[in-house]
């Protein structure tokens, strides 16, 4: 993940920078690490991932060390490590799922987009990987799509066709 | 009809807001609890009898008079908004419909353990149910609820909600608050626990979403009428998340009590099986307990109807019970496979182990190689047992109960359809369930545990 290729310089905009200042002030004076999390959350809906140049410059701004950062970037699921589609559709593929249609689901979305799981489309729109539990178990099958997080609840086929559709279209 | 103390009002358009929310009576209780002491409050809580609704059951208003209270440093109280156990989404539907109710009785609960700054720390994932909060949280502030000198009394709060980064691992309170503090979400051993050493090093509570917002109607209702619900030492109302083959999947709100046959089979809950089926399994109180069939889900070892409560459900220990848990209750109906879904909640537990424990980091990738080659039909009948001697292996030696909650739908699944797990090695291809549109998804992992031969 730290390839020397990657380490193309970013900037931060002022807008980012202003919702770091904010989040740090719900902490404790010199807890400020607290804010990691929320930060790299703001830091890749403004960038789309999470390269070694940003996260460093993100253990800058909260003066911690680069590795406090890769360590928590590389334990959550949320964070990308590498480039993603603009839209990423995450289907939950947990018990309560499957057992209303979610692996079928998961296989029409491969079929439709063309893609593997975790690969982006030629057009760069789109990568969709399954996850676990969402916590809509009574609502099943659901995805969420990123930056928003935006939640689908009680879907098929057609509808998955829509909603790839309409963001092909926007 | 079962008293609602948290859902009553579910349906009324605009209950989410301020507004509306108190023209039902909202916030009432915490004009009523800055009129008392915090102790007052406590006993209050104590006298309701409420177990913690995260899952542990653990008395909630002895948990909070466990707090130290030492002169000169801060107390915490941290909302454990995380909720990711397959089959429970109780407190997602709560904070989506009336995010109110948890705001009111994350204040209540605040000034009764003398917390100036408190927390929701909710999974990341649910950046909608985050928005919300914070919206509520802003409504609050403005009326005077929160923030400095709430309502003349002298009393500062701050509330704020914290996102995580997709991690179940982080339902667990210790590892929630090293997240909290910025980290990888690795439990803590305890003792010390959070209530002597938590956030930062201060004393902490850690509570479920149901238990804050269930701390309302105790105020506002007074501790005994709260006991006066329920059965036994499950006192109140519960939240249950149904899912799975049911008629009507969805939240409930129920009298803990009710018997098991009810809630499943009447129209006023889940309103029976899906598509005419019969009734396979249950997982009554999410993913980490143990699975029942059946016959036992509805009936006691003895003939009696199973209730809905901490001490029926557990009735008979691991053998003939499970547990209240989280209230995740999930049907399968009689066309299930329980070897394929036993697999999916291993993948789960390895997916999400934490990684510090060995028994948990190699244990539950370990079970779900080997479940995964009994459901693609490379299993050998000694696999059956080699799952129940590593998941025994796994149970009691971690840190934090992920662990137990990996083996114990594990062994379970064994211990009451054995014969199933049998005939996925007698008859690998016509067990082998073509039906999933995914059947070549994870097989480079079934070659790959093959060639490996545990």
């Amino acid at each position: 993940m730290l390839k020397v290729e990657e380490q193309q310089p970013v900037e931060f905009s002022s807008a980012l920078l202003e919702k770091f200042d904010e989040l740090v002030k719900r902490y404790p004076e010199g807890k400020q690490k607290s804010a990691l999390l929320p930060v790299l959350h703001e830091t890749q809906a403004e960038l789309g991932w999470l390269s070694p140049a940003a996260m460093d410059k993100v253990a800058a701004y909260l003066d911690i060390l680069p590795i406090e950062v890769y360590e928590v970037a590389s334990f959550y699921t949320m964070y990308f490590l590498k480039p993603q589609g603009k839209y990423m559709l995450e289907v939950c593929r947990t018990g309560p799922c499957c057992l209303v249609g979610a692996e079928k689901l998961m296989g029409h979305i491969e079929k439709t987009l063309g893609v593997k799981e975790g690969e982006v489309t030629a057009d760069g729109l789109f990568s969709w990987r399954g996850v676990e539990c969402l916590a809509a178990c009574g609502f099943g099958p659901v995805l969420q799509i990123g930056p928003e997080y935006t939640f689908y609840e009680n879907l098929d086929e057609q509808k998955v066709d829509k909603l790839i559709e309409d963001l092909r279209n926007k | 009809m079962g008293r609602k103390l948290l859902l009553e009002h579910i349906n009324v358009p605009g209950i989410n807001t301020l507004e509306v929310y108190r023209q039902k009576g909202g916030y009432r209780s915490v004009e009523k609890a800055l009129k008392m002491t915090p102790e007052e409050i406590v006993e209050e809580v104590k006298k309701s009898g409420l177990r913690g609704r995260g899952g542990a059951g653990f008395p909630t208003g002895m948990k909070w008079s466990f707090l130290a209270k030492p002169e000169g440093v801060p107390r915490y109280l941290v909302c454990n908004a995380d909720e990711s156990e397959p089959g429970t989404f109780k407190d997602r539907y709560l904070m989506t419909y009336i995010p109110h109710a948890l705001i009111e009785g994350m204040i209540v609960s605040s000034f009764a353990l003398g917390a100036k700054t408190s927390y929701i720390y909710v999974r990341g994932e649910m950046m909608p149910q985050i928005r919300i909060l914070e919206r509520a949280i802003a409504e609050a502030k403005n009326a005077g609820f929160l923030g400095k000198n709430i309502l003349g009394t002298g009393y500062d709060l701050e509330l704020y909600v914290q996102p995580g980064g997709g991690a179940y691992i982080c339902g667990e309170e210790t590892a929630l608050l090293e997240s909290l503090e910025g980290k990888r979400g690795n439990p803590r051993i305890k003792p010390p626990f959070p209530a002597i050493a938590g956030l930062y090093g201060c004393p902490t509570v850690v509570n479920n979403v149901e238990s804050i917002a269930a701390v309302v109607p105790i105020i506002n209702d007074g501790g005994d009428e709260y006991a006066k619900i329920g059965i036994g030492r499950s006192t109140g109302t519960k939240l249950i998340s149904a899912s799975g083959n049911l008629v009507r999947p969805g939240v409930y709100e129920i009298e803990l009590g009710l018997p098991v046959e009810e809630f499943i089979y009447s129209d006023e809950y889940c309103g029976g099986i899906a598509n005419g089926k019969r009734l396979k399994a249950t997982v009554a109180g999410g993913s980490s307990v143990p699975v029942l069939p059946a016959n036992l889900t509805l009936k006691l070892a003895n003939g009696d109807p199973r209730l809905m409560s901490y001490e029926s459900l557990s009735e008979g220990g691991f053998a003939t019970g499970t547990m209240m848990g989280s209230g995740g209750f999930i049907a399968f109906d009689e066309d299930q496979c329980m070897v394929r879904n036993t697999w999916n909640f291993s993948r789960f537990y390895h997916h999400e182990s934490c990684g510090q424990c060995s028994p948990c980091r190699e244990g539950t990738g370990w079970m779900e190689k080997v479940l995964h080659r009994l459901e693609y039909g490379h299993g050998k009948m000694s696999d059956i047992d080699l799952l129940v001697d590593v998941s025994k292996k796994i149970e009691g030696n971690t840190i934090c109960p992920l662990g137990d909650a990996a083996a114990w739908p594990v062994a379970s699944a064994i211990r009451h359809f054995r014969d199933e797990f049998e005939w996925h090695v007698k008859e690998p291809l016509k067990s082998l369930d073509t039906n999933y549109g995914l059947a070549n998804y994870a097989e480079p992992i079934a070659k790959a545990a093959i060639t490996t031969e545990n």
